[in-house]
């Protein structure tokens, strides 16, 4: 058998988790989100929004339970077809269009990531990385999605009846409401009885087994709300970008997930906000440089994994000893 | 011309052929991408990009050097698993003893760079790469028109995957590295120099995907994203096979081969899934893999 020396996304074993440190971030991050309307584009921080919910619902998955799936975009991108779906075609408003899309993507992770437990380690990302494939090709096929075209001018309607989402500003709050949301539920997860097994299992597996844990139950429930929490990002995205594509289910939009949790910091807390709008932001202004985009991505994959292996928050929590 | 099942002959046996032939690639990168966990730990994710590469120095050799066909099947695979053992000295070797998945992840990264690259000067359309003289043409064998040089690709895969399966399971060297595989510190106290060891098994992995783009250059156009979506194929593969067994990751590409091709034949709205879904019945029935002796 080969020695782990380190799980996948393990911060410093040393450094005890102190919630205070990761509430009062949380706030200085509300604070900023607030305000920022004012300073930056609302258009680029709603995207930013939802890429970062995105990556916070993945990083539930490999920061906390140490299972990277390669296929996260199969939830992301699912949630925006069907909230597109729901929105333009069925004429649903947006809080039923995203809620129904919400539930789609969490009944996918649960079927999926049934499969997907049933292997550890490198496995599992190679069998998340396949379905997610599957899904895309699946997508590809049904007439619903429009193929190469996409569910394209999505109505942005009234949310409740009475809230008009195509003022931007007033969007800009009801999106920042829901990345709050999440992230705080994330958060509760997280430090929640249930995420003490997880991170137990993420450490050491076998003994969380021999404790009398039902580890495939975590695991899967875990996965579940990962997908959940994608699926609420894509959702949301559907309506703010108002279309849904095949880009959104693609390898390549998981594979974009990974580095901005990488970059920002893979368990974390903030990490993958901070990585989210580092991305997407270095994404608009290297909009001209065409396929380079692509290199530079994976010169930053190699670079992190290499050298930068905490991530950005990761490195400044290290730095203080404190957890972010 | 014998109809079957509705199906004209020709028709059923031409698939079955094409399923072959993807089979003998899936064999091939599969029993690389085996052989390479089995020493470094690592999935290697630059397996597509390296398939890909094998196929652009094939036609760089062509039209550039002047070397044909044959001197590529030998030539490109040497440059290519080269330049995998460079990567190995520069970048892999540094993530050994961590978990695998940041093996995973580095040529994840090290992928997306190679076919950006190939992207920039190439385009994603395909560049022509001619079959060579001495296999155009082919047989007609009543119930099928065979295609020499498809022919010439299963067989010579084959010959490769049953050579590569005979140095590892029957011989000296095959069994320093299975000894290597299993405890690399004892091997390493016996004498043996186990980082060239875990090299020079990275170079030939690479090199056996290659090989694998050599062979497919005249059959699919040689494009930069060719084996971008394969790779992803390949890794459904390793699933249901599992990478502990040499001769299981060869069954297993073969298999899943014909069985892509005859579905191709029979419901072809469903031949870009049928891996994947074989792969999910297979996790349901026995998710260890058909040949896999853990998790």
């Amino acid at each position: 058998m080969t020695l782990r020396t380190q799980t996948i996304a393990a911060p410093s074993r040393a450094m005890p988790r102190r919630s205070a440190d990761e509430l009062i971030a949380m706030a200085v991050l509300a604070a900023l989100l607030a305000v920022a309307p004012f300073v930056v584009y609302p258009f680029f921080l709603m995207q930013a929004l939802c890429f970062a919910l995105f990556a916070c619902a993945f990083n539930l998955l490999v920061g906390f339970a140490g299972l990277l799936s390669f296929g996260h975009a199969m939830f992301f991108g699912s949630a925006a077809y069907f909230s597109a779906h729901l929105a333009k075609v069925w004429g649903w408003p947006p809080e039923l269009a995203i809620i129904a899309a919400v539930i789609g993507a969490g009944v996918i992770g649960i079927l999926t990531g049934s499969l997907a437990i049933r292997r550890q380690g490198i496995y599992f990302s190679m069998i998340t990385l396949a379905l997610g494939q599957m899904i895309y090709f699946l997508y590809l096929q049904t007439p619903f999605t429009h193929g190469e075209d996409g569910i394209q001018a999505v109505p942005q309607g009234k949310l409740l009846g009475f809230i008009d989402l195509s003022h931007q500003l007033t969007f800009y709050y009801v999106v920042l409401a829901i990345f709050l949301f999440g992230i705080i539920a994330i958060y509760r997860i997280i430090n929640s009885p249930f995420g003490d097994i997880l991170k137990a299992i993420r450490e050491n597996e076998p003994r969380a087994i021999s404790l009398g844990y039902k580890v495939d139950l975590y695991k899967l429930v875990a996965f579940t709300l990962s997908a959940t929490f994608a699926g609420l990002a894509g959702a949301t995205k559907a309506i703010v970008t108002q279309n849904a594509s095949l880009t959104d289910v693609h390898w390549t939009m998981s594979g974009e997930v990974i580095l901005m949790t990488l970059v920002g910091g893979m368990g974390t807390i903030l990490g993958p906000v901070v990585g989210a709008f580092t991305m997407i932001g270095m994404q608009n202004y290297l909009a001209g440089f065409g396929q380079w985009v692509t290199v530079i991505q994976g010169i930053i994959f190699v670079v992190c994994v290499l050298a930068f292996r905490r991530g950005i928050v990761g490195e400044i929590a290290h730095w203080f000893k404190r957890s972010l | 011309m014998i109809p079957l099942l509705g199906i004209s002959s020709q028709a059923l046996f031409g698939q079955l052929l094409l399923g072959l032939i993807n089979g003998a690639f899936y064999a091939l990168l599969s029993l690389g991408l085996a052989v390479i966990f089995g020493m470094l730990n690592i999935v290697n994710f630059a397996h597509g990009a390296l398939y890909m590469m094998g196929a652009f120095c094939a036609w760089f050799l062509l039209n550039y050097a002047g070397i044909g066909y044959w001197g590529a099947l030998v030539i490109a695979p040497v440059i290519i698993g080269m330049f995998g053992m460079l990567l190995e000295r520069t970048m892999l070797q540094r993530i050994a003893g961590l978990d695998p998945s940041y093996g995973l992840l580095l040529t994840f990264g090290l992928a997306l760079i190679i076919q950006g690259v190939f992207l920039n000067f190439f385009g994603s359309s395909g560049l022509p790469y001619a079959i060579p003289k001495e296999l155009s043409g082919g047989q007609n064998l009543g119930f099928m028109f065979l295609p020499n040089y498809r022919a010439w690709v299963v067989i010579f895969s084959l010959i490769v995957c049953l050579a590569t399966w005979f140095t590892i399971e029957k011989t000296r060297l095959g069994a320093y590295l299975r000894a290597a595989t299993e405890n690399p510190a004892l091997v390493r106290a016996f004498g043996i120099n186990v980082p060239r060891m875990i090299m020079l098994t990275y170079g030939f992995g690479v090199g056996l995907a290659a090989l694998a783009g050599v062979l497919a250059a005249p059959i699919n156009q040689v494009r930069p994203l060719m084996g971008a979506d394969f790779i992803i194929v390949v890794f459904a593969v390793v699933v249901i096979g599992g990478m502990g067994s040499i001769m299981g990751s060869i069954l297993t590409g073969f298999l899943l081969g014909v069985v892509e091709g005859l579905t191709k034949v029979f419901y072809p709205e469903a031949s870009s899934t049928v891996v994947f879904v074989i792969m999910a019945l297979v996790l349901l029935v026995k998710p260890a893999g058909l040949f896999g002796r853990t998790a």
